[in-house]
């Protein structure tokens, strides 16, 4: 494990923030996807998708340990993930929608995916070392993610007529979930400054790319920019998160202090 | 009634150097989501570098009941083991 | 067991003598220890049974997810959430692995699905109770799993190929299952009295259902006879139980827990415990539908079953359209 190297010319309270950003992203998502686990529509996928699901929280143990490390308090990824309160948390709102049906899970998947693909291919160049390693391990997981969640929008796009209605309704249903990836901050701007991450309006036009590409493919009709939600990267939710929360935290909350 | 996936035989290389090996089968619409699901389903730990995936039906099998006549004639082949030939200790490896 | 009471269509076990030739030729392969592959002749029970056996089996494993899946989104750590889900994966694909060589056996996945769904299969007694808290987790891989390696250890080497094969591969893939479950409980008795308490209550509701995996004593069933001389089961259930026992006594004693049977104690004469008899009124109570999670159990299955029906219709259209249209490119090309 690299150990802390602070450099003073980086905001340290900016990266802590920055990084339970990305933390908690993979956190929530793993959780709603991990939800799936003996329900899903097919062995094979079931399988696949607690992949995809340990993946994430192999990552949120990566990101939120840095973040502690960073933050200097003590407290491990643990601490940080079963003991905040839902103001604490920094994922952004899509990854907290409800799963829906397999279709949305998907949908839900594969917007993020190529979101967190263009971001972690990003942070390998980070001037952040800890961060550039993270990422290194990570986006190879990611890049299958993507490859997964993509090819399965398109055939089920491209499948029956109810297939590819559930698709388009999932698609419709997110949409304004997706803006909230791309809104920079003044945390953002002090890290892009830095050289240490991207600026979330940098990451679009690929981002872009890969969504158009995809849903020309999937004979899914990509939906007008209208109103995006936003509020989850600075800690105001949704009310879906304080029952995510209530489940996930339920052991560490009911017996304080005991270890397991 | 909808129409099942049908069953694929996937095989695995587990190292560079190796054949690739049978593993076991699954189901899968097509050839590309079949090495997909061998993927996840059967190198969970760390298994493979390489996959092949066949679907089950387009095997040609020998047939069990044609076992004798196919396999035991090169057991009378004896020549063809290293162990057939006596070559004296003092010519050296061989 | 994961796979209890089979039956096999035999009224009793015939001698060699009493067979056909080619009957004969069949079992003195197997008591020679070879193995039977897919597609070479076999009796018809035999062939009945092992789908039978191999189908409750891969059902158990799937259904089994339901149980300990309920704790993956409370799990107390996220090492703890990830070794769950992983073994829980490990199950389903468990599942996948036996319904494959049962399809050897000329029976569909989607037929022994819709066997399930009717009530028609079984599946094992144990996963009808509930998992009330995490030490629940524990107890089922300690005891559980450790009732299940008892007996899948000698499938390993059971006469049909394709299923000993699979129950190689799960084997290996299963070590850690029981030294996850032990792990937990390890680090609860360690902790608070509260924390204690929580894993004798669960030693104390599960220690009766995973005696009655084992299945009542089949010392005088015929089918057991016939399915031993088949090497398709290769230990008594009795002698299985036995077994089971008297390694796990001394892990509870390890861990400071009450074995909830006030018959047990040891016998230095047969070098083993002598215990209580499990209630097989209930046992059979949960066989026929009526333990506390049968209904839930199914009706999950059935769900994610239905629910996904459209999303697999979807995969087959597409893969369908995918391959006329690449039909079409080569035919323009030509």
């Amino acid at each position: 494990m690299a150990t802390a190297t602070l450099d003073p010319a980086v905001d340290q309270a900016a990266l802590f923030e920055f990084l339970l950003r990305l933390g908690d992203n993979a956190l929530i998502l793993g959780h709603r996807v991990s939800e799936w686990c003996g329900h899903s529509p097919a062995l094979e996928e079931d399988i696949a998708l607690s992949n995809t699901a340990l993946d994430l929280i192999g990552q949120t143990q990566l990101w939120l340990g840095l973040a502690g490390e960073v933050e200097g308090k003590g407290r491990s990824a643990d601490t940080l993930a079963y003991l905040r309160d839902g103001f604490e948390f920094r994922n952004i709102l899509l990854v907290e929608r409800p799963n829906g049906d397999f279709g949305k899970t998907l949908m839900r998947q594969f917007l993020f995916d190529a979101w967190h693909f263009l971001m972690l291919k990003a942070l390998k160049g980070s001037t952040d070392r800890r961060i550039a390693e993270i990422a290194e391990k990570a986006s190879k997981e990611v890049a299958y993610h993507l490859d997964r969640s993509r090819d399965l929008v398109i055939r089920l796009g491209d499948g029956t007529a109810e297939s590819h209605r559930r698709m388009q309704e999932a698609l419709d249903d997110l949409w304004a979930f997706t803006g909230e990836m791309f809104m920079g901050d003044a945390v953002d701007a002090a890290l892009a400054e830095a050289g240490v991450a991207p600026t979330p309006h940098s990451l679009k036009a690929g981002w872009d790319e890969i969504i158009e590409e995809t849903l020309a493919e999937a004979t899914l009709k990509t939906p007008a920019d209208a109103y995006m939600h936003k509020g989850g990267r600075r800690g105001v939710h949704t009310e879906h998160l304080g029952f995510i929360l209530a489940e996930l935290q339920f052991l560490q909350r009911a017996y304080p202090g005991a270890t397991w | 009634m909808s129409s099942e996936w049908p069953l694929w035989e996937v095989f695995i290389r587990g190292q560079h150097g190796l054949n690739h090996r049978h593993v076991g089968s699954l189901h899968a619409p097509d050839a590309e989501m079949a090495i997909h699901n061998a993927r996840d389903v059967y190198t969970r730990r760390n298994e493979g570098v390489s996959i092949w995936v066949v679907r089950s039906s387009e095997i040609t099998a020998s047939a069990p009941s044609e076992k004798g006549p196919l396999f035991d004639p090169s057991n009378s082949k004896v020549y063809r083991h290293p162990t057939f030939f006596d070559i004296p200790d003092e010519v050296g490896h061989m | 067991m994961y796979a209890q009471m089979v039956k096999t269509d035999s009224a009793r076990v015939r001698s060699l003598d009493e067979m056909d030739p080619v009957e004969r030729a069949f079992q003195e392969r197997i008591d020679a220890g070879q193995k039977i592959e897919p597609k070479e002749w076999m009796p018809e029970g035999y062939r009945k049974t092992l789908v039978r056996q191999i189908s409750q089996h891969a059902h158990s494993e799937i259904v089994g997810q339901l149980p300990e899946g309920n704790w993956i989104t409370r799990a107390p750590t996220l090492e703890r959430k990830a070794i769950l889900l992983a073994k829980v994966q490990d199950e389903a694909g468990h599942g996948l692995y036996l319904y494959c060589a049962a399809e050897t056996l000329g029976v569909s996945r989607d037929e022994m699905y819709e066997q399930l769904h009717s009530g028609k299969a079984k599946y094992s007694s144990i996963f009808n109770y509930p998992t009330l808290t995490w030490a629940d987790i524990g107890a089922i891989g300690w005891l559980v799993d450790g009732a299940a390696i008892m007996n899948q250890v000698p499938l390993q080497r059971c006469s049909y190929g394709p299923y000993s094969r699979a129950m190689v591969r799960i084997c290996k893939e299963e070590s850690f299952h029981q030294r996850q479950g032990y792990d937990v409980l390890m680090k609860m008795v360690k902790g608070t009295p509260a924390q204690k308490a929580m894993v004798q209550d669960a030693l104390n509701r599960w220690w009766w259902p995973s005696l009655m995996m084992f299945g009542p004593s089949d010392d005088a069933s015929v089918h057991s006879a016939q399915s031993m001389a088949w090497k398709i089961k290769q230990n008594s259930n009795d002698e299985l139980r036995q077994k089971f026992v008297d390694q796990t006594v001394p892990q509870a004693e390890y861990l400071g827990l009450t074995v909830p049977d006030p018959d047990l104690k040891w016998n230095a004469e047969k070098g083993g415990y002598d215990f209580g008899e499990p209630d097989w009124q209930e046992f059979f109570n949960v066989i026929a539908g009526n333990g506390p999670c049968n209904a839930e159990r199914l009706n999950a299955r059935k769900k994610a079953w239905d629910d996904g029906a459209w999303f697999r219709d979807g995969l087959v259209a597409h893969a369908e359209k995918a391959a006329s249209r690449r039909q079409a490119a080569r035919i323009a090309a030509e």
